[in-house]
């Protein structure tokens, strides 16, 4: 299926929806064009404020102006708000609940930075921090429409975000909603669970698994804490023979342990595979050669599916949607990583 | 340059018996439970006392407040939180701002709350009880912290980002942080002077207790910051270094100032007023008594003090 590509959906929306909002604040640790707020500096340069590589300052500072009743909206990459400044985000944020958000990019294995660019394990960190709302866009509807959905939550907000060239797969008047699953198909024998960009490659492996006559109940997520939503529950209530996760992030802690906790707490009894990253760091290279390298492909849906169901589907690699090849020197980046 | 406020040698004698008092309170707590933060209660209490009388624009109590009990952390579904911040008064646009960053102060900080009026004198006996907000280290709902920095050197950048907002919204009041020296061991003090000096918040004001202790001993040995004034001074600040147990010294300091945020290094005797301390060398972060004889000798210093 082709999907609208959308370049850099950020850059305006973002301006567009912060305009009449001024008490949004943007903290930007010199990333700033790579995190598509370059045109938000440029347009209310009173807002914006640089703290260059500096993070710990930078989430303290944010905390400190929360407090005086601003949004500060912290835009860098994923790996440098969990890791490097953990303990200023947990006692001068998330502690005091303040309403910071946390524009995280490059989460997973989206970015050929290699390892200390990908942020692999922040939903595992990040879920055990009392008070975090952590949200995940897996298309560009969701890059625009979870600003709104992060503006409304009372207290400190992470988000996985995208950027460059995205997928339109959800139609522009389909917003994201709190704590709401997206229902991708309904289906009886298999329940899949995917986020992020893993949606998209769930999506390139569901239609061959339906030709094939396997039942499939497909849910997106985009609320990753809480993970509270009914109808999460009901699906995985109603898979004959199981449940797969699909994730761009470590297999520990993420979204496949947040349903592992749901199946056992609501006595659900069924089977749970979990695609993503299994217990390992990844390295710098594409996002099509790492999706394939780690198991976390369209095909390892297939097969994923395959051992739940017991059988051989003999799904051939052509019978599989196409994969998006996104240019890792496209001129929607602002630069290599 | 300016001057901001006068100081008679009545406010001096009342700031020098004010300073007594909060050690005499700390050291009769350090004797009856067997072990307290002595030691910062003799390096800051000039300080402190100079901070909370003369030198920091606070709102007055009417009269001294209450600890609150512990109900509950902030949450969103907890949003009758208190602060500890209450115990300065209310704020205002021409009102300063205190934050105080080293948190195991917090038995110092109570004592000269309970002597400057803001605090009640038996408030000193819920001190590390389980259910109450005079926690050991405190947090933002301690009396007289407004943030949670028992994980130092995190004030700074937090009292940065509130003095941010408030040149924002063009308030003339000032920001003051109390901070330990082992804080500029952390990198992120380093980053909150850059910025501070690079957003040029001038209203920033820092006072500092150069006690050169830490937990493993002095701070020479454990990790020298030294030469201060020179490494602080090249971030863009105006720095001043002083007698920090000088009360003469401490407010001509903190009424001084140029157009740049500014530091004040308070060189302090970690044994000042109790020079009995100097007989436990290397060991004056936390004083714990070795034994009944040393209880006894620090019981004896109390009673003959006055």
């Amino acid at each position: 299926m082709a999907y609208e590509i959308v370049k850099r959906p950020h850059v305006e929306n973002f301006v567009r929806w912060s305009k009449f909002k001024p008490e949004v604040v943007v903290l930007s640790a010199d990333l700033t064009s790579s995190c598509e707020v370059g045109k938000f500096r440029d347009t209310f340069p009173e807002r914006f404020f640089s703290f260059g590589l500096g993070e710990q300052n930078m989430l303290g500072f944010a905390g400190g102006l929360a407090r005086e009743g601003f949004e500060p909206w912290i835009h860098t990459f994923a790996v440098f708000i969990y890791r490097r400044p953990l303990d200023q985000l947990e006692m001068s944020v998330a502690y005091p609940n303040l309403r910071v958000r946390m524009v995280g990019f490059l989460p997973g294995i989206t970015t050929p930075g290699g390892v200390t660019h990908q942020a692999i394990d922040d939903v595992n960190v990040l879920r055990g921090i009392p008070n975090m709302t952590i949200l995940e866009t897996g298309d560009a509807t969701e890059v625009e429409s979870v600003l709104d959905v992060a503006h409304e939550v009372d207290g400190p907000v992470y988000i996985r975000m995208l950027r460059g060239e995205i997928s339109r797969i959800f139609p522009k008047n389909e917003v994201m909603e709190f704590n709401t699953a997206r229902i991708l198909s309904t289906g009886t024998d298999v329940t899949v669970l995917s986020s992020g960009i893993s949606t998209e490659e769930a999506l390139r492996a569901i239609p061959a698994l339906q030709e094939h006559g396997v039942s499939v109940q497909h849910l997106h997520i985009s609320t990753l804490k809480p993970f509270t939503d009914p109808r999460v529950i009901e699906s995985l209530k109603s898979s004959k023979y199981g449940v797969i996760t699909m994730e761009n992030h470590s297999v520990i802690g993420g979204l496949g342990s947040a349903v592992a906790d749901l199946i056992a707490e609501h006595g659900i009894g069924k089977k749970l595979i979990k695609i993503g990253l299994k217990d390992t760091y990844a390295h710098g290279a594409s996002q099509k050669y790492l999706l394939h390298k780690y198991g976390m492909s369209a095909r390892n849906l297939i097969e994923a599916t395959e051992k739940l169901i017991d059988k051989n589907l003999k799904i051939s690699e052509e019978e599989l949607s196409q994969t998006r090849v996104i240019d890792v020197h496209s001129t929607a980046k602002a630069e290599a990583l | 340059m300016s001057i901001t406020k006068a100081s008679t040698q009545t406010d001096i004698d009342q700031i020098a018996s004010m300073a007594h008092g909060i050690r005499h309170r700390v050291l009769e707590h350090t004797v009856k439970n067997n072990g307290g933060y002595l030691s910062q209660a003799c390096s800051a209490a000039e300080i402190l006392s100079c901070l909370y009388t003369k030198l920091v624009n606070l709102a007055p109590l009417s009269s001294p407040l209450e600890p609150r009990d512990f109900v509950n952390v902030p949450s969103k579904n907890f949003t009758e939180y208190i602060t500890g911040a209450e115990f300065h008064g209310e704020k205002g646009p021409a009102l300063d701002r205190l934050f105080i960053s080293p948190a195991h102060y917090a038995l110092v900080i109570y004592a000269a709350l309970i002597e400057t009026g803001r605090l009640t004198e038996k408030s000193l006996e819920k001190f590390n009880k389980d259910g109450t907000t005079v926690e050991m280290i405190g947090a933002e709902h301690s009396p007289g912290f407004e943030t949670t920095t028992g994980s130092l050197s995190q004030a700074l950048s937090q009292a940065g980002g509130v003095a941010l907002a408030r040149k924002l919204r063009g308030e003339s009041g000032k920001t003051w942080i109390f901070m330990s020296d082992g804080e500029f061991q952390e990198g992120q003090t380093w980053e909150a002077l850059a910025a501070i000096s690079f957003h040029n918040l001038t209203n920033v004001r820092v006072i500092v207790d150069v006690n050169r202790n830490q937990v493993d001993g002095p701070m020479e040995k454990v990790m020298s910051i030294e030469p201060l004034t020179e490494r602080i001074k090249s971030f863009g600040w105006d720095v001043e270094k002083i007698d920090g147990n000088d009360i003469n010294q401490i407010l001509a300091a903190g009424s001084t100032f140029q157009d740049k945020p500014k530091v004040i290094l308070g060189y302090t005797d970690p044994a000042k007023g109790i020079e009995i301390l100097k007989d436990r060398p290397d060991a004056l972060h936390y004083v714990r008594f070795a034994n009944p004889f040393e209880k006894i000798k620090y019981n004896n210093f109390l009673k003959a003090w006055k």
